[in-house]
């Protein structure tokens, strides 16, 4: 395919183009179009790849300090030992040599070896991703949820108490820093200070020593609820601010109008007429988010002790492990990539005004 | 088109409807947990919370804190401490002696030692164990400092193993190398190869000889260890213990509040603080087995002589390192850095080490804080002060100091801050670097330092914090030094190598003296102070329990298994768990109560908004 940068950017400034091609009858062809379209965003998304691979490679190893000396501090190992471990994590070699092993594994999906647990990268990723989905997957969605809902009832009536009230409560959990409010609920509903019972365990995923899939997967739920809880509370403002702002825009428009001349209620206007074209804007924002569902909540996961990625990259980056932390940021930053690649094919087919 | 989307109010609505019930199920599911908790009649579990990641349970290549010091239930050592002395104790090794030049130990195995697969523990496991740490580069990460003077090692008998040295060796008796089963290890070797050093130990249950056996790992959330009842030693008091992980100190704090851990260590002086009023919770405050130190940067050189790095020129004279260390009141760090949590310091060896620790006393403190000498002394140098008050050396450098200080421990900062506002007192400024761990080691590494921060823990026998400081543990070439302080000096070394061969502990620890009186007087390493060790158990959980030493000692990080081999469960600690059904009921209701009045508030709404448009 013969696609350059230049000719695949074209249809992305095309959310304006309503009037169908003028300028190019001989190319109109719409099959062809599209083809183009995503044949550009693959391209992007790959060239994307690329750089946060080069970018993830280096920019660890720039970071001070010698992850060999870190992992042997206050231990009592002599210099042969230290250079033992060095020899194993191929840290002896010059680093262009590292690079070209670390790329060529990258093909054969190979990440390397964690330093710390001298294990497979992949395979600590694989263990950790689960609960990671479980906690960040049910949190992005409950605060989707909850956003868009609250968010389209405070646009439609801006400036309204329910407005001012449900605005100024998100807004005030979005300024909250997560480490607090996890910490605060723990002390609240977990550890049973004075009259107030421990509601909730203070972290974990599953109490150690259960047996049965029922019992482990209650006890799961109820390890989730205080990480979900933090996690919604910081987060549902964004949604709420976005579903706003898009249906306050879609307020005036002539053919919400129409729907009250038909004489519909209000509460059914907004529902069927004003909500779905409102929440176009809020797509690109629920996939960024989806991308950042496998990075998890770092913070959400290492107050709560959540067994998940965060809590690996946050001990990590503690060594630091390159091996593991390196593995885990072109994760990071392939699932981002991904959902955006994802978004930019999906939004076409809801809104039929940036196709190309 | 567009108009075709499902009716979002729905959507929505049903997406708070499984909100709601998600909650709910959080809230119901601690009822079977509950009362799984309080029929707790399988056996008594004692819980610890900790922070630091397995890197592996192979016990040749384990390095870090949390992985050694649950083997060290796992698998015994020859010889152990005694917490009653903090002296050398019989464990695998019932006795020992050594011949006359001293290069020959013999170990006298005890009869009763077997491992976990009821196989005898032999001579032969013992010298496999200690050979292969010898041979095998792979299976020397760990402890391959305790064989590099070992020249052979070999079973005399079942009974009997003899180590032969190249050099006599002080510290046989403080060999904290675990003893492995050879029927088990040599075919993971054999098979393992050049991959060894990848083989994490997770074939589980364990085989080993200790009061516990590994049997279970889940990574990042717990590790559990079952009693060994066989042990020769006795049947430790808990049936099993749990290690749990909490990646944040504070929340570990609030589950041992709730009962959900036994057990915290590494406090922080806030955080024993908080605990010390609540009820069921002891706080073990213990003597410090660390020591807390800035040292100064005396020029540093490779072996070979060559000069590296940018050290302040004025520090090599010893006048200047001397008043530096004169115009600081370690009492003053005590307060103001670590809240009175710690001891002022005077030798090396922190106190807790009775026989081997010194204090200089009488006409030995020269160096005692008094900034009135200290500036007396800079003057008599030849450092005057310059117009801004900061002396200049006669070779006309300006006294402006670098000092690097670890940033991820607040005690380190806060003393860095009472070290610049003292040294300005004497005409030193400080270029305060309060920066991450890595940084610090850069700047260490490659010598671009004026004074830094460092401490070790000093383990009971303290050849190795004496090691690093030998003029051979300077680096070879820049960057790798195996020391922490570029410190070389005649008479120290002839005392290093003069104490690693006297085996009589009174004379010994004579030499150890005049060490750290070496160390004092060059004033290039500077102790500050010994922090307390702060640590926080249930006594509704935990009855009673061995400290290590027994006055004055720390529960977690023994050099024994004392701790958790001796504890025994309190008759109360299902009160604990008893008192969550209540709080089940209660949450449970809680939770009913926010739904029925969110869907009644939603609901109103609803109509509210209708009328209000028509």
């Amino acid at each position: 395919m013969t696609t350059t940068p230049t000719e695949a950017d074209g249809p992305t400034g095309a959310g304006t183009d309503d009037v169908p091609a003028p300028a190019a009858p001989g190319t109109g062809n719409r099959a062809w179009r599209v083809v183009t379209y995503v044949c550009g965003r693959l391209l992007t998304a790959a060239v994307s790849l690329f750089a946060v691979i080069v970018a993830g490679f280096f920019l660890f190893r720039i970071l001070p300090g010698d992850p060999v000396r870190a992992m042997t501090e206050g231990r009592e190992v002599t210099a042969e030992q230290r250079e033992e471990l060095r020899r194993q994590f191929g840290l002896d070699q010059p680093l262009w040599r590292q690079f070209l092993d670390y790329a060529e594994g990258l093909l054969r999906f190979d990440l390397g070896i964690s330093f710390q647990y001298r294990e497979p990268v992949v395979d600590l990723i694989l263990e950790r991703l689960g609960p990671t989905i479980l906690l960040a997957g049910t949190g992005t969605v409950i605060a989707a949820l909850l956003g868009l809902f609250l968010g389209a009832r405070a646009g439609w009536r801006p400036g309204g108490r329910g407005d001012r009230t449900n605005t100024a409560v998100a807004l005030f959990f979005w300024s909250v820093p997560t480490f607090w409010l996890g910490l605060l609920l723990i002390v609240l509903l977990a550890s049973g200070r004075g009259f107030m019972p421990g509601l909730f365990p203070t972290g974990g995923m599953v109490d150690p020593g259960l047996s049965g899939p029922l019992e482990r997967a209650l006890s799961t739920a109820q390890h989730m609820v205080l990480p979900v809880t933090t996690m919604v509370a910081v987060i549902y403002a964004q949604y709420l601010m976005i579903m706003r702002s898009s249906l306050m825009d879609e307020k005036g428009a002539d053919y919400l109008t129409t729907a009250r001349a038909k004489g519909l209620r209000d509460a059914l206007v907004r529902r069927r007429h004003a909500v779905p074209n409102a929440l176009l804007p809020t797509v690109t924002l629920i996939f960024l988010n989806l991308g950042q569902v496998v990075s998890g909540v770092i913070l959400v996961e290492t107050v709560f002790s959540w067994p998940g990625l965060g809590q690996l990259f946050y001990s990590g980056l503690q060594v630091p492990d390159l091996g593991l932390v390196q593995g885990l940021f072109v994760v990071f930053a392939a699932s981002v990539i991904l959902m955006n690649l994802l978004a930019d094919l999906v939004y076409p087919l809801l809104d039929p005004r940036v196709r190309p | 088109m567009a108009q075709h989307h499902p009716p979002t109010g729905t959507l929505l609505r049903r997406a708070a409807a499984s909100t709601g019930a998600l909650l709910l199920i959080g809230g119901l599911s601690a009822v079977p947990a509950a009362a799984d908790e309080t029929d707790g009649t399988d056996g008594t579990t004692l819980t610890v919370a900790i922070a630091q990641q397995v890197d592996s349970f192979n016990p040749f290549t384990a390095q870090l804190a949390v992985t050694t010091n649950i083997l060290r239930h796992v698998y015994d050592r020859l010889v152990t401490v005694d917490p009653d002395t903090n002296e050398p104790a019989a464990s695998l090794a019932e006795s020992w002696d050594t011949s006359d030049d001293g290069l020959t130990w013999t170990f006298h195995l005890r009869d009763d030692a077997t491992f976990s697969d009821g196989e005898q523990l032999t001579a032969d496991d013992v010298a496999w164990t200690f050979t292969t740490i010898m041979e095998n580069d792979a299976a020397a990460i760990a402890s391959g400092n305790y064989v590099s003077a070992f020249e052979e090692v070999t079973a005399e008998d079942d009974r009997t193993v003899v180590i032969e040295l190249d050099e006599p060796q002080a510290t046989m008796t403080a060999l904290n190398v675990p003893i492995v089963p050879r029927h088990v290890w040599e075919p993971i070797l054999e098979a393992e190869g050049e991959d060894f050093s990848d083989y994490v130990g997770d074939d589980l249950p364990t085989v080993g000889s200790g009061p516990f056996v590994l049997t279970e790992h889940s990574r990042g959330e717990h590790i559990r260890l079952e009693a060994n009842p066989d042990h020769w030693r006795g049947a430790p008091g808990f049936d099993e213990l749990y290690f749990r992980y909490y990646s944040e100190k504070d929340a570990a704090v609030e589950a041992l509040r709730s009962g959900e851990v036994s057990f915290v260590y590494e406090l922080t002086d806030a955080q024993a603080t908080s605990l010390e009023t609540v009820d069921d919770i002891a706080v073990n405050i213990a003597d410090g087995k660390r020591f807390q130190a800035f040292t100064i940067n005396p020029g540093a050189e490779t072996q070979d002589g060559e000069e590296f790095g940018d050290g302040h020129p004025a520090l090599q004279d010893l006048t200047v390192r001397q008043a530096i260390v004169k115009a600081i009141d370690n009492e003053e760090i005590v307060q103001q850095g670590a809240n009175g949590q710690a001891v002022a310091a005077g030798g090396y060896l922190p106190p807790r080490y009775a026989d081997f620790h010194w204090a200089p006393e009488g006409d030995e403190a020269i160096l005692d804080f008094d900034p009135e000498a200290a500036n007396a002394m800079l003057d008599e140098a030849g450092y005057d002060r310059g117009d801004d008050g900061v002396r200049v050396s006669p070779d006309g450098d300006r006294l402006e100091l670098r000092m690097h200080v670890h940033a991820d421990r607040p005690d380190n900062v806060q003393a860095g801050l009472v070290i610049a506002e003292r040294l300005a007192d004497v005409g030193i400024e400080i270029d305060n670097r309060t920066v991450d761990p890595g940084i610090l080691s850069d700047a260490l590494y490659d010598a671009e330092y004026d004074l830094i921060f460092t401490g070790w823990t000093v383990n009971p026998d303290p050849d190795y914090v004496f090691s690093i400081h030998t003029c051979d543990a300077l680096p070879t070439e820049p960057g790798t030094m195996q020391g922490d302080a570029y410190f070389c000096d005649e008479e120290y070394d002839e005392l290093y190598q003069e104490q690693l061969g006297e085996y009589d502990r009174e004379a010994r620890a004579e030499i150890i003296h005049r060490l750290q009186e070496v160390l004092y007087r060059e004033a290039v390493v500077n102790v500050l102070t010994y922090p307390n060790i702060m640590e926080a158990y249930r006594t509704d959980h935990v009855e009673s329990l061995q400290l290590e030493p027994t006055e004055g000692g720390n529960i977690w990080g023994q050099d024994g298994y004392w701790a958790w081999w001796s504890a025994t469960p309190a008759d109360g600690s299902s009160d604990v768990n008893g008192g969550l059904s209540t709080g089940v009921a209660i949450g449970i209701g809680v939770v009913v109560l926010v739904l029925v009045a969110g869907g009644a508030f939603l609901f109103f709404r609803n109509r509210s908004t209708v009328e209000d448009r028509e």
